[in-house]
């Protein structure tokens, strides 16, 4: 397997501030890969030092084998889609795809006949005249694509550019660009702070925090088999415990909670007794009602509210003597749809479905 | 309710509102009796000045004796219009070519302001943009004894050492250009970079990352951008030099400028041709603004 | 950004520098340099290396030149106060009391006086005014009055004159600044009982104060630096201190002395802008049509 890309030890401070520190990982040809991150963490700029507007204050890029340090992004063979896709509004559509193929010097009927054939490619076929403004939002996304394409780059960087389309528009085009890509075959590297656009398109993600990778995984494995407390609570929902970690006498693991309560968990290699845990359970691996069961968890609380989402419905429920809120995903078969606010309710889950990491105090959005 | 009718009033017609709020009419006849006075005078002279233009007498002054285009065609020996006074026609070609001069200069250097002072960082920046702003406030009268001192000054000089005579050092089109172009320049400077300033530069990263030079992305996506503000700079700075008295005074050689010869016809006393020639000057101008007028109201409306 | 390359020094950076640099340089800081230097220089123009205060000095002892000076500066004041008062209303006027769309016309309709050059404007005003001037010739006509007045050529009609010549430059940063100010301000006060005179006191007036300063700062230096309008319709007695500089260059040849003098003008000029900018805090530059 080729590799498109390759980030070694990359840091880059501004000033002491450390955006970027000692991030390294490779990309394979043809891949889709993003980097998902909230904001600030560093993925812009990341994305900017690949495309060479930032110079890394040390580390090195290589792109299919060659070394990009010092190179100039006129030179580089990968081209980047800006966030507000910045398009030539002075142009129309045709002088926008053809601008790069000009800079290389081509001219004449051949210039133009891979524009049309770009065009072709996404969908815009007849719009070589229109002006930039006439278009609609998903129609500029692809022409900023096309003016990429066109130039056959070894990696195509792609700076969060759906944030500004709608929610359909934004639906529709995440499985564009994943068949595009797949149609096409150019690597792309992708980075968002949207969790649903990193899951649906990428073939790896590279969860990102405070300028460096936690996990770099496939999408299932995130959600699945998070590596550590920030991507647990920040790739899909979970619900988080917090507790002291024992071990039975039956040499099984338990979590001591604040209030006494004691959750079994599943086997933990690297966390030694009385260290201090967070637990974390998915919405949909509890079960509401559940028959108590030898090693099954169950709680007993009161629903603070119904959650309607369409076909996702979820309650979110108060446990009894204490402050914790659990989010419980209700099953699509409409049983429990009865319940209603202020019901008490016992749920329950199977401790091998639980995560637990060593505490660190990490927050994400939801809980600031 | 009364009120609400206000209300639906003013968003129909913007400030009516105003008017309707205080119904003293004696107000109201008095401060609209006081516009209509103001923009009168304030047009009055003008229409004089054109009105007399036709008047058939030798001195540009009433009694009206008759409607006559002679000021204009005239050949004379008496009436000597204007396209066939050379003192008048000289004097309009000399505006022309100085305002040309003065525009070149200044859209090209202004320009090069605007990039300056936008996209480059260098130390004293803030000092030499003071500096650039400086002749705004210098009175006309001085930047042109200054620019005539520093001439002869350098004139005398190379006389001196190299025994160089260089023409264009005293009062002449040269000085002329100069002493102008010193603040129309900067006129334009400041249009350009209020375009400029406006500019998305995420489209020049754009045109980077697709393989174009500097000197390409200012070709291709900057000046583009700018040509309304550049095109507009050229126009002010062609009027600014066409109508510039003050500072063309002091560095005037033989040819003179056009308001610098109707300044001399009227200390002098001439003939009705001074009208014919500020006639047209008003013509044109009004026309230009009028033009101005439609199209940026039809930008508006589209 | 690209900023970031510091590293490289741009050839851009050049190609744009040079060009201002020597437009700066010898069309504006060298000029005046030199007319510095030459202020303190003796009367004969090859300058006697002898440095001199005599061109100052002169300015002090001889009472016509600072006597026209002190005139001067007071003129132009008057005008500024003028023009301010007549701009106030028309302002008004234009911004909150037409309709949006008579309101570009009348904007583009003070603009067009102003685009004509000075002369011209004066011209007109001389034909309106002087004996022979229409004015005269209509009032004789519907026998108003027996023998024709001279109306030009004292210290009011030059006072008129330089107003009509420099109203648009007050009208203009003032008519920016009211159309900033929301109606429901104007409105609000009424609601609450107000005055007209109290409204404009303590409402439009306050809220206009920065186009105000920008406006008497512009005017100021106009009409101190203006050399047409004295010298066509003032008086013989009316004379403004431009053309004693203007004389100097032109009539006496004594460069040294009017240099001295057009470095008062200068130093008044900037002083004046100086103060009105600080008192309103802005260093903004100024309106450029």
């Amino acid at each position: 397997m080729r590799i498109a890309l390759s980030v070694k030890n990359i840091t880059k401070k501004f000033g002491d501030f450390p955006a970027v520190n000692n991030v390294s990982f490779d990309v394979e040809d043809g891949k889709f890969f993003s980097i998902l991150g909230p904001s600030g963490c560093g993925k812009t700029t990341l994305l900017r030092m690949m495309a060479g507007f930032y110079e890394p204050t040390s580390g090195s890029i290589e792109i299919r084998g060659q070394d990009m340090i010092g190179v100039e992004p006129n030179r580089r063979p990968v081209n980047l889609i800006f966030q507000h896709l910045a398009l030539f509004t002075m142009m129309d559509v045709k002088e926008n795809i053809a601008f790069g193929l000009k800079r290389k010097g081509e001219r004449g009927k051949k210039v133009y006949k891979k524009v049309e054939a770009m065009l072709e490619r996404v969908g815009l076929s007849g719009y070589a005249d229109y002006k930039i403004q006439q278009l609609s939002g998903g129609q500029q996304q692809r022409v900023a694509i096309a003016r990429c394409l066109v130039l056959d780059p070894s990696v195509l960087l792609l700076d969060e550019p759906l944030g500004a389309l709608d929610l359909k528009l934004r639906e529709h085009m995440k499985i564009e660009l994943k068949q595009l890509q797949h149609q096409v075959g150019t690597t792309f590297v992708y980075v968002t702070h949207d969790q649903s656009e990193a899951m649906v398109m990428s073939d790896y993600v590279a969860v990102m925090n405070k300028g460096q990778f936690e996990q770099i995984d496939t999408p299932q494995n995130l959600y699945y088999h998070p590596s550590c407390s920030f991507v647990a609570q920040f790739v899909g929902e979970n619900n988080k415990f917090v507790g002291t970690l024992k071990k039975e006498s039956s040499g099984n693991f338990s979590v001591v909670l604040e209030n006494g309560k004691t959750l079994q968990t599943g086997m933990i290699s690297s966390l030694a007794p009385g260290e201090r845990i967070e637990l974390f359970v998915r919405p949909e691996a509890i079960f509401i009602n559940q028959k108590q069961e030898k090693s099954t968890n169950l709680l007993y609380g009161e629903v603070k509210e119904v959650l309607f989402e369409g076909g996702n419905r979820r309650l979110l429920v108060v446990v009894e003597g204490s402050s914790q809120e659990v989010i419980v995903a209700l099953p699509k078969n409409k049983v429990y749809d009865m319940i209603k606010v202020r019901d008490s309710i016992k749920i329950g889950w199977d401790p091998a479905e639980s995560v637990c990491f060593k505490e660190t105090g990490v927050k994400t959005y939801v809980e600031l | 309710m009364g009120r609400d009718e206000n209300y639906r009033t003013k968003n129909q017609y913007g400030g009516e509102m105003i008017r309707t709020l205080h119904n003293k009419k004696s107000y109201k006849i008095g401060y609209n009796a006081f516009i209509i006075l103001y923009f009168t005078l304030l047009f009055t002279p003008l229409l004089v000045i054109s009105l007399l233009a036709f008047n058939d007498s030798i001195f540009p002054s009433l009694p009206w004796q008759g409607f006559t285009l002679d000021w204009f065609f005239g050949k004379g020996p008496e009436k000597i219009g204007i396209f066939h006074n050379s003192r008048n026609l000289k004097g309009i070609f000399v505006s022309f070519k100085v305002a040309v001069y003065v525009t070149l200069f200044s859209t090209t250097v202004g320009t090069c302001a605007a990039f300056l002072f936008e996209h480059e960082q260098f130390r004293f920046k803030n000092f030499f943009y003071f500096l650039m702003i400086a002749p705004l406030v210098v009175p006309g009268v001085i930047i042109g004894i200054s620019l005539l001192i520093f001439a002869t000054s350098i004139g005398l000089f190379l006389e001196h050492t190299i025994g160089l005579d260089v023409r264009a050092l005293s009062p002449g089109i040269f000085l002329v250009v100069c002493g102008q172009a010193s603040f129309i320049t900067t006129f334009v400077s400041l249009t350009v970079i209020a375009r400029l300033k406006k500019f998305d530069r995420s489209l020049e990263e754009a045109a980077y990352d697709l393989g174009a030079r500097r000197f390409e992305v200012i070709r291709y996506i900057t000046l583009p951008f700018l040509r309304p503000a550049i095109i507009g700079g050229a126009a002010v700075a062609f009027l600014l030099s066409f109508e510039n008295f003050n500072t063309t005074l002091f560095l005037v050689g033989a040819d003179a400028t056009l308001p610098i010869t109707l300044f001399t016809q009227i200390k002098d006393g001439s003939t009705p041709v001074v009208n014919a020639v500020s006639f047209l000057f008003i013509f044109c101008l009004s026309i230009f603004a009028l033009l101005n007028f439609l199209i940026t109201t039809r930008k508006t409306k589209q | 950004m690209l900023n970031s390359k510091r590293s490289k020094i741009r050839w851009s950076f050049f190609v744009f520098f040079i060009p201002v640099f020597l437009w700066l340089m010898f069309l504006f800081v060298l000029p005046n340099l030199e007319l510095l230097r030459m202020s303190f220089m003796g009367s004969r123009f090859l300058g006697e290396r002898g440095f001199t205060l005599g061109n100052y000095t002169s300015f002090f002892l001889e009472p016509i030149y600072w006597l026209t000076f002190v005139r001067t500066i007071g003129f132009s004041l008057l005008v500024t106060f003028i023009v301010l008062l007549i701009a106030l209303p028309v302002a008004f006027y234009i911004t909150k009391v037409t309709k949006l769309k008579l309101k570009g016309l009348l904007m583009t309709l003070i603009m067009v006086p102003f685009w004509v050059s000075e002369v011209v404007r004066v011209y007109g005003l001389i034909l309106l005014l002087r004996e022979s001037g229409v004015i005269n010739r209509i009032l004789l006509a519907f026998g108003l009055w027996e023998k024709p007045i001279e109306m030009l050529y004292n210290d009011a009609s030059m006072v008129l004159g330089l107003v009509y010549t420099t109203l648009l430059f007050m009208l203009v940063p003032i008519i920016g600044v009211m159309d900033s100010l929301d109606d429901a301000l104007i409105e609000a006060a009424y609601d609450l009982g107000a005055k007209k005179v109290v409204i404009w006191w303590k409402i439009i007036v306050p809220h206009s104060v920065p186009g105000i300063m920008s406006g008497c700062i512009v005017v100021f230096m106009l009409v101190i630096g203006n050399f047409i309008t004295p010298a066509l319709m003032g008086g013989k007695y009316s004379s403004w201190f431009t053309q004693i500089i203007y004389n100097d260059f032109i009539a006496h040849m004594n460069w040294n002395r009017g240099a001295a003098f057009g470095f008062l003008l200068l130093i008044i000029s900037s002083l004046v802008i100086w103060a009105g900018m600080k008192i309103t805090g802005q260093k903004i530059s100024t309106v450029v049509k």
